[in-house]
């Protein structure tokens, strides 16, 4: 297989796995964050789901294909996580399943997904 | 609690695992969003490996299909109404911004960097949780944004 059509179903497969989890939901995306509100646990099961499978899977190839091997924890990493996080509890979209979500051509992810794309320029503008 | 929903959270989150498992084995690549959108938007030059800026459209384009397929097989699409887009706009600059700055999101450094085991990406997970959950409780509760 080639291997732009295996990015393509690694896309799609991915996609796949954010909706029927509920991720591509920004409300119940929201209600996880919502700590002090009506809490939905669930979205912390998606992680642990998909964590327990890269966990296993990585394992076969993590020693054959050089992996980022930046070790510090520095200011930028801190500061960037923080930065998107507040980004993500305002809308409640992160990176993929706002990309995923402008198939419903909706205004607010077409919105989103260019400011977010924006938001990236800016920065690397910076830098 | 509310909508609690274990069983399509852990199936969803498998395959997005499998999804992540499946990049790296056959592309040798990270399946980190924010990082393969954005390596779309630079020069040719800093594309680095094979296929270059290429790849990356088709992992996009995946995501996008899977939306449509989505919608075509009549499953479930759940719409919000009334969100300001003004606040849409500012969430996805700070979004952009942000996991530029920070090297990752919820998949590089959640999905991937957890199942790779890094220390970084435990701390980074941990950061945007937790600023999305102060995020949430300040735009919600205290600003009374719709969301």
């Amino acid at each position: 297989m080639s291997a732009l059509l295996s990015a393509l179903g690694a896309g799609f497969l991915f996609g796949i796995g954010l909706w029927v989890s509920g991720m591509s939901n920004p409300k119940k995306v929201l209600g996880f964050l919502d700590i002090t509100g009506n809490w939905d646990a669930s979205l912390m099961l998606v992680m642990a789901g998909a964590v327990a499978v890269t966990l296993v899977g990585f394992r076969f190839y993590r020693t054959k294909i050089p992996l980022p091997t930046l070790k510090d924890i520095d200011f930028p990493l801190v500061a960037g996580s923080a930065v998107f996080g507040i980004g993500w509890g305002i809308a409640g979209y992160c990176p993929g399943p706002a990309i995923t979500s402008l198939s419903t051509l909706s205004a607010e992810s077409i919105v989103f997904v260019v400011a977010m794309v924006a938001g990236g320029l800016l920065y690397r503008g910076k830098t | 609690m509310h909508d609690f929903t274990p069983v399509s959270a852990l199936a969803g989150g498998a395959l997005i695992g499998l999804a992540s498992v499946w990049l790296l084995a056959a592309n040798g690549r990270i399946a980190g969003v924010s990082g393969i959108l954005h390596g779309i938007f630079s020069p040719p030059e800093a594309m680095t490996g094979p296929h270059g800026a290429r790849w990356r459209a088709w992992f996009i384009s995946g995501l996008l299909l899977a939306g449509l397929a989505w919608q075509a097989a009549g499953a479930p699409v759940p719409l919000r109404e009334g969100f300001p887009l003004i606040w849409a706009a500012a969430a996805g600059l700070l979004v952009g911004f942000g996991t530029r700055m920070g090297g990752g999101c919820t998949s590089g450094h959640g999905v991937c960097g957890l199942g790779r085991m890094s220390a970084r990406s435990l701390v980074a997970v941990i950061v945007f949780m937790a600023a999305g959950m102060i995020s949430v409780f300040v735009v919600r509760h205290l600003l009374g944004v719709t969301s």
